[in-house]
């Protein structure tokens, strides 16, 4: 294959066999861990102050502003100011606020994004884990943060808190369901839940493309679903600015805060890479059957870059939406997703299962 | 009488209370909304007013007519030059002073400025309210161009106590009428906008049409003026009952919705810009010459007795009422305003409904607090 020249796997190969030379394979194993977790941890900040930086930009040109543009070249590092800024804040601690909890919460949301993102494919053997149950792992990891967004709301001892902690509960209880579904019917074309194999399985052309109507009908309901469980306007009712000042996380400040601000654009990066493994092919270029030529001009491409273009472009979708709707009420909430979603979804899984039966796809 | 025993709210111990405001983004100022929650839905809610409260009327006593008037800037901050001119016209009706024609057109076209420049900032906040975060910018850009009209003519962008007893402070800039054709062509184009961003939004409709209906009879029995009342059936635009200004030379219409719920009280502010740029239309190019101000004495002594006036402010109808015993100050002065009487419809239109609601509610009804607590 042409793109072999960007396959990750023979370093990585070679460092871990390096590493198991000479060490015992309990100990390579430890080194291993901790340098995937330094590489994942220098990434995970970059990205975040990146994507805040971003979604202040893209704001900024729908708002008819112009965004922050003084701080370094472009404003560039005005989100690296405003992260000095948090971290020198005081950490205000509220009377009678559960203690443990309180300061438990936005570590069990950031570990849940921080989990959900070893498991995703950045270019062929660039990854963490290739779990042969994959997709399954993300969708119980992603999951986990409403457990600290929950005790975040519990422990605060605050009414705005505890009602925004209440709503992001049924909300992302609710609308998992429609993003596993809509995931299970990319499975149900690929026949097989790692996430390797799901990407393999769209060498020739993605998924989106292969499975025309009922992948793209499945497409959008993870769009809508993915973006309801980031907790991201329209569906920001948890934090719901103007009805519940801040939501689950009005009591915290400083660093706290920051985490919670974090995590909610790292899970934004998590599923609009999810979208893009499942969906738009993951780290596989652009490739148009029967064109040679075109097809080797976009294998040159490297796929990290195609990997972070189709994220990118999937998170701009998903600013878009949050900078030009308004925000929906709870029970309009519910009702779009056990209403109009789920059913579409069951329907639209039993379509594929005969799609796929009847061989009605490309491959 | 059973009709006011429901009104009557009950509190119970195990109530679970929830303060809105005195600070919070919904309330658009200190205002604070005491509202008793089941789950997610408002079972009752208590208005409690006077965060802001500066003593205006009680101040008036002590001021002769001219500094009235820039008291009454702080009231309705937001259309500030309606207010001024109703404690003009007030006075002006006591001395029975006849103000030139030019002093008329021009305080009736500053007066729908006003009230364009009031419903864009009003538009901007409410799409906040419903969580549409851009409707801010978008309304702030246009309401920019009215406000540079303002500078360039005062000198001053919102407060500008351009009035005074008898006409004018001085006469306008000569760019005056063509800064406002010229906002005239920009905003009848920009306004379009207004309905692609929100009103012809799903979500937005979902969430307004059906919501916080206020009958015609609640309308008349609370005082709901304004836009609000107008949403409602209640015909109350004080400009066409009893024109005061230029307002009986030109030709508008009265915007009435029957049906009295959020998305009409919002579409019925649209509808006023609309009609406020008709009226700005048919006045600016007939602004009479002449002077821009009556000759009065330096010091004003109304005659004794009791005077009222009341104009169609941006959000209802603004009473100024006016006891003289005959000195240069008041004896005493008492504004109706607008919003006081549309805040209490509050818990009649939001009990039962969910928290979004409440919020949306009351941002369609455009409470502008320092008007409420003077």
């Amino acid at each position: 294959m042409s793109f072999s020249i960007y396959d990750f796997t023979s370093l990585t190969q070679s460092v871990d066999q390096a590493l198991k030379n000479s060490l015992s394979p309990t100990w390579a194993l430890i080194i291993e861990m901790v340098i995937v977790g330094l590489i994942f941890l220098m990434f995970y900040a970059l990205l975040g102050l990146f994507l805040v930086y971003a979604e202040r930009k893209i704001c900024a040109f729908i708002q008819n502003r112009l965004g922050p543009n003084r701080v370094g070249p472009l404003g560039l590092f005005q989100t690296i100011a405003d992260l000095i800024k948090l971290l020198m804040k005081e950490l205000i601690y509220i009377k009678q606020a559960d203690k443990l909890l309180f300061n438990l919460a936005p570590f069990i949301v950031i570990i849940a994004s921080f989990m959900a993102i070893a498991a995703i494919p950045f270019a062929k053997g660039l990854h963490a884990i290739d779990l042969n149950i994959g997709i399954f792992y993300i969708m119980a990891v992603s999951s986990l943060g409403v457990v600290g967004i929950l005790l975040a709301g519990w422990s605060s001892n605050s009414k705005y808190s505890l009602i925004g902690a209440m709503r992001s509960g049924a909300q992302i209880i609710s609308y998992e369901l429609s993003v596993g579904l809509s995931l299970l019917s990319i499975v149900i074309f690929s026949g097989t839940m790692q996430i390797s194999g799901i990407v393999e399985s769209q060498a020739d052309a993605w998924w989106i493309i292969k499975g025309h109507i009922p992948a793209i009908i499945a497409f959008l309901i993870f769009l809508i679903a993915s973006t309801a469980e980031t907790n991201r306007g329209p569906f920001d009712l948890a934090e719901a600015e103007s009805e519940l000042t801040a939501g689950f996380h009005t009591e915290y400040s400083g660093i706290k805060f920051a985490f919670f601000f974090l995590a909610e654009y790292m899970n934004m990066f998590i599923v609009a890479a999810i979208a893009t493994t499942v969906f738009l092919g993951g780290w596989m270029p652009f490739h148009i059957p029967g064109l040679l030529s075109f097809n080797t001009v976009m294998d040159y491409i490297p796929p990290v870059v195609w990997f972070m273009g189709k994220t990118a472009f999937i998170i701009f979708i998903m600013m878009w939406f949050k900078w030009t709707f308004p925000r929906l009420r709870i029970d309009q909430l519910l009702k779009l997703e056990w209403k109009y979603l789920l059913p579409l979804n069951l329907i639209n899984i039993l379509v594929i299962a005969f799609v796929v039966l009847m061989g009605w796809y490309l491959h | 009488m059973e009709e006011v025993i429901k009104d009557i709210i009950i509190k119970e111990n195990e109530d679970y209370i929830i303060n809105m405001g005195p600070q919070h983004p919904s309330t658009h100022g200190v205002l604070r909304f005491e509202v008793c929650l089941v789950g997610e839905t408002v079972k009752y809610l208590i208005p409690h007013c006077g965060y802001i409260h500066r003593g205006i009327e009680k101040m008036c006593e002590k001021d002769t007519y001219q500094q009235i008037i820039h008291l009454t800037d702080r009231m309705d901050y937001l259309s500030a030059h309606i207010n001024n001119e109703a404690v003009c016209l007030c006075v002006e009706n006591a001395l029975q002073v006849q103000v030139p024609e030019r002093v008329v057109y021009i305080r009736t076209i500053l007066s729908e400025l006003s009230r364009i420049a009031s419903h864009q900032l009003w538009w901007a906040a409410f799409g906040m309210d419903m969580g549409a975060l851009t409707t801010f910018f978008y309304g702030l850009r246009d309401r920019e161009k009215i406000l540079d009209i303002f500078e360039e003519s005062f000198g001053s962008r919102l407060l500008h106590s351009f009035n005074t007893p008898g006409g004018l402070m001085h006469d306008i800039h000569p760019n005056f009428q063509n800064g406002i054709k010229e906002f005239i062509k920009y905003f009848r184009k920009k306004l379009p906008e207004y309905d692609q961003l929100l009103t012809n939004n799903v979500i937005f409709k979902e969430r307004s049409i059906g919501l916080g209906v206020l009958s015609k009879e609640d309308a008349i029995s609370f005082g709901i003026t304004g836009p609000s009342g107008r949403a409602s059936g209640f015909a109350c635009d004080i400009r066409k009952r009893f024109p005061y200004s230029a307002y009986d030379k030109v030709q508008f219409n009265e915007i009435l919705f029957n049906e009295g719920d959020t998305f009409h009280r919002y579409k019925a502010r649209i509808e006023e810009m609309k009609e406020s740029m008709n009226i700005l239309e048919q006045l600016v190019d007939n602004i009479p010459a002449g002077d821009y101000t009556a000759k009065l004495k330096p010091i004003i002594k109304l005659p004794v007795g009791e005077y009222y006036q009341r104009v169609e402010a941006a959000r209802g109808e603004l009473g100024v009422y006016i006891i003289s015993d005959g000195n240069k100050n008041p004896l005493r002065v008492k504004f109706r305003t607008p919003n006081f009487s549309n805040l209490f419809i509050m818990n009649k239109l939001a009990a039962g409904s969910k928290i979004a609601d409440l919020v949306a509610i009351s941002g369609s009804l455009d409470l502008v607090i320092p008007d409420i607590d003077r």
